[in-house]
């Protein structure tokens, strides 16, 4: 069974991160874990519409890739589960939330949504709602990197039903043969919708989807910051420096249902709240935040104040700005 | 065959130069001797002899430029075989060395079989007669879709249903709920997330003679898939010649759901119903949603099936009876008039009805079409309606450009043209990819008041 390295956080060898890369992780985290929270709500209010993809549990994973990689030089891509990797890319939260309502500070103008939300100045290139077509895009963004020589990777984020799409294995074949700098990241949340690994997945270890195109992989820890910034370290610079691409299995989790509306019968109550009560990154972080005296109950305190305070500036923004004027109906559809 | 017959060394190749005999007459040759070479400008070529015998003639000797392909170029003369067969084999042949087998400009292309256009290639059938006092049960579309698997399923075994999130999940939106547990996980098979691959194997299935039913989460994933339905599943009886069936059912919510964006919310309609192989289904009302599925699943041909997935909800009446089955190919009259011919489908049928109710309240006679199958296109009824009212409006959700509105504005200017009295009218989405924000997707798709300026346009009411 391929949850091993979740069962082995404890274990020696793992890396130390400095007291600042930890007071950041839990910073990061925190705020994807508030906005969220605040997204949900809002949802049920009625006031973000259709699908709307919770990040919550799966926080350490986009943490602790886009601390190891160069923010705003390296490209990254993902599917629709896709606000932590902005919040952490650096987009702004209000034009974040604006998107989730549909109002015309959206970073989309309103026009993208949940799902669709792009920002040429940070390299995100989105926010994709079809299910395994970032991986062949992300291919093209480091194609492009290799074009130019311009020392970049790029960084394809998808999940574990995403990687069982044939257009990921064709763009793993063309990585490896021309050598691109692809890092793929597979957010292994046990889960594609209601269908778990194990009833979708022939091989259920997707560190080792590579070997029959020579990509090397490996199994990370996804629910720990540490690991998760690791061997993301490992991977960008195996890319970076010329070796071609490198695939990372996050063993990750998400607490959530897959969006808004999830019968929800397809796990235990028993399994979600293990997971939570034990494996919770943002609660790893704080502990070794306290024990190694990084900062106090104070001090986060005043964090947790100061990331509540973002949150709610975002969300009162994406309440009261307008609607996207109607002429915007027949805008952006070609390019000048 | 005793003639041997100058071959083509390619598709284009018209002639060539007999350039050497490698036989002389009298000789015995065997299969796979190699009688003569031959070449073009291009490239060159050894005859072989494909059966043994006694080499009796060789007509065109050896040098001679400007051979015909297929002109008999020896006469080789089986055992047993006596030289009359063979001239009388010659002769038979005579045509032959006249007739290259280029296609003539001149030669016309055969009409298609019946009906206006080449696509109407069946005559439907009308609905059933219902027995009288027949029982009328209300259910969702939803509940009408499920039924009709169920009960298809329950006829033959060789159906089975497949797809992301059917069996355990019980349906992304509840279509296949309990046929997990009525037929068992043999018959209702979840698949990993791989449209391209699951589609193309179920067409494969098919072939073998399965009958399956694909459930598309949605329409738009089956984008990763189209070219399994298209290429392998509405080619194939051609292909073959007739040989290899594909009776397969493609099923699912297509179009618009509500606020999911532009990847999310497309109506393959128009596409669909391009492509000379497929039928293409697109029903409104619960009773239509029953009949037509069973009808689909029985059919020995792909069928594209498209739902609604804010129809799945709406309610209607449907018969009960045993063996509820509507012909493929058929609309609907839902509504008799005399002033103006509207026409849609799905969830257009939506828009289409409230706006009817209103304009009749206003004292305009419309007669309302639902065309329920795309593909083949009940134009006859189209036509028929607006040789009677002199005007036609065309509600979808989909683009306008190439689209069912565009197809039918052709199919009544062709065949209804000196009955017109407006131009044909569409109703259609916004030439625009779906908008997320709510104000712009209202504005995006159709809507009644469009519908009813439409009609006041050709009936010039203001
Ligand atoms: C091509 C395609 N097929 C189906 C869907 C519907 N769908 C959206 S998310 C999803 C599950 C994906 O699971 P996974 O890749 O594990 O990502 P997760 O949601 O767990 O992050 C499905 C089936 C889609 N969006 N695109
Ligand atoms: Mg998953």
């Amino acid at each position: 069974m391929a949850r091993k390295a979740v069962a082995k956080t404890a274990k020696s060898n793992v890396p130390e991160l400095s007291k600042e890369q930890e007071l950041a992780a839990y910073r990061e985290m925190l705020l994807i874990r508030r906005f969220e929270e605040k997204a949900g709500q809002m949802y049920g209010m009625g006031l973000i519409g259709g699908f709307c993809h919770l990040y919550i549990g799966q926080e350490a994973v986009v943490t602790g890739v886009t601390m190891a990689s160069q923010k705003g030089k390296d490209a990254q891509i993902t599917g629709y589960r896709d606000h932590g990797h902005m919040l952490v890319m650096g987009l702004d939260p209000k034009g974040v939330m604006a998107e989730l309502t549909g109002r015309q500070g959206g970073l989309s103008k309103g026009k993208g949504g949940s799902m669709h939300m792009f920002s040429n100045e940070h390299r995100f290139y989105g926010g994709n709602g079809i299910v395994g077509a970032q991986v062949s895009l992300g291919t093209g963004l480091a194609f492009a990197s290799k074009y130019r020589g311009d020392n970049t990777v790029s960084i394809s984020y998808f999940g574990d039903g995403a990687a069982n799409q044939g257009q990921v294995y064709e763009s793993f074949n063309m990585a490896k043969l021309w050598n691109l700098p692809a890092v793929y990241i597979v957010e292994n949340n046990r889960y594609g919708m209601g269908t778990s690994v194990e009833r979708a997945s022939g091989q259920p270890d997707f560190s080792k989807r590579g070997i029959s195109f020579g990509i090397e992989g490996e199994q990370v820890d996804g629910m720990d910051v540490r690991m998760t910034y690791d061997a993301a370290k490992r991977a960008i610079e195996h890319a970076r420096s010329g070796k071609g691409p490198y695939i990372l299995e996050m063993l990750t989790y998400r607490y959530r249902g897959h969006s808004m509306s999830d019968p929800a019968k397809y796990r235990s109550k028993d399994e979600v709240s293990t997971m939570r009560a034990e494996h919770d990154p943002i609660e790893q972080v704080k502990q070794r935040i306290l024990e190694k005296r990084y900062g106090t109950e104070e001090s986060l305190k005043e964090l947790e104040t100061e990331i509540r305070a973002i949150v709610t500036e975002a969300a009162d923004f994406a309440t009261s700005d307008p609607e996207p004027a109607a002429s915007e109906l027949w805008t952006d559809i070609y390019a000048a | 065959m005793p003639t041997i017959l100058m071959p083509a060394l390619s598709p284009t190749m018209e002639e060539g130069k007999l350039s050497k005999w490698l036989v002389k007459e009298g000789d015995t040759v065997k299969p796979g001797d190699v009688l003569a070479e031959i070449e073009t400008d291009k490239a060159t070529m050894e005859v072989e002899s494909v059966d043994s015998g006694v080499v009796q003639k060789l007509i065109v000797p050896e040098g001679t430029e400007g051979v015909k392909v297929n002109a008999p170029i020896a006469l080789v003369l089986g055992e047993g075989e006596v030289p009359g067969d063979a001239e009388a084999n010659s002769a038979q042949l005579k045509p032959v060395d006249v007739a290259p087998v280029k296609v003539e400009s001149t030669d016309t292309v055969p009409a298609a079989p019946a009906g206006v256009t080449p696509v109407a290639i069946l005559e439907a059938a009308s609905d059933p007669d219902l027995p009288a006092g027949v029982e009328m049960v209300e259910m969702t579309v939803r509940q009408a879709l499920n039924e009709a698997m169920a009960e298809e399923m329950r006829r033959d075994k060789d159906i089975f249903l497949m797809g992301e999130e059917v069996a355990e999940y019980q349906g992304a939106y509840k279509i296949s709920q309990n046929l997990l547990q009525e037929f068992g996980p043999e018959r209702v098979v979840d698949t990993p997330i791989t449209e391209h691959g699951f589609a193309g194997l179920a067409v494969g299935a098919a072939f073998a003679g399965l009958r399956p039913i694909v459930e598309f989460m949605t329409w738009n994933f089956a984008m990763q898939a189209i070219d399994q339905i298209i290429n392998s599943a509405a080619k194939q009886l051609y292909m073959s010649g007739g040989q290899v069936t594909a009776p397969i059912v493609f099923r699912g919510p297509n179009g618009a759901a509500a606020r999911v964006g532009a990847q999310h919310s497309q109506d393959y309609s128009a596409w669909y119903s391009h492509v000379p192989g497929l039928y293409v289904v697109a029903p409104y009302s619960a009773a239509d949603a029953k009949g037509l599925l069973k009808a689909a699943i029985r059919s020995n041909n792909p069928i594209v099936f498209l739902e609604n997935e804010i129809l799945y909800g709406s309610t209607g009446l449907v018969p009960k009876v045993d063996d509820y089955v509507l012909p493929i190919g058929k609309a609907r009259i839902a509504r008799q008039g005399k002033d103006v011919t509207i026409v849609s489908f799905s969830m257009g049928m939506r828009y289409a009805t409230q706006a009817t109710e209103k304009l009749v309240a206003a004292g305009v006679d419309v007669e309302l079409i639902d065309l329920r199958t795309l593909r083949p296109m009940d134009t006859k009824t189209v036509i028929e309606s607006v040789k009677k009212t002199g005007r036609l409006v065309t509600v979808e959700e989909g683009w306008p450009q190439g689209g069912i509105g565009a197809e039918l504005s052709a199919v009544v200017t062709a065949g209804a043209f000196d009955y017109l009295d407006a131009p044909p009218t569409r109703v259609t989405g916004k030439d625009v990819p779906m908008p997320y924000a709510a104000n712009l997707e209202k504005l995006a798709l159709p809507n009644v008041d469009e519908v009813i300026a439409a009609v006041n346009a050709v009936t010039y009411r203001s």
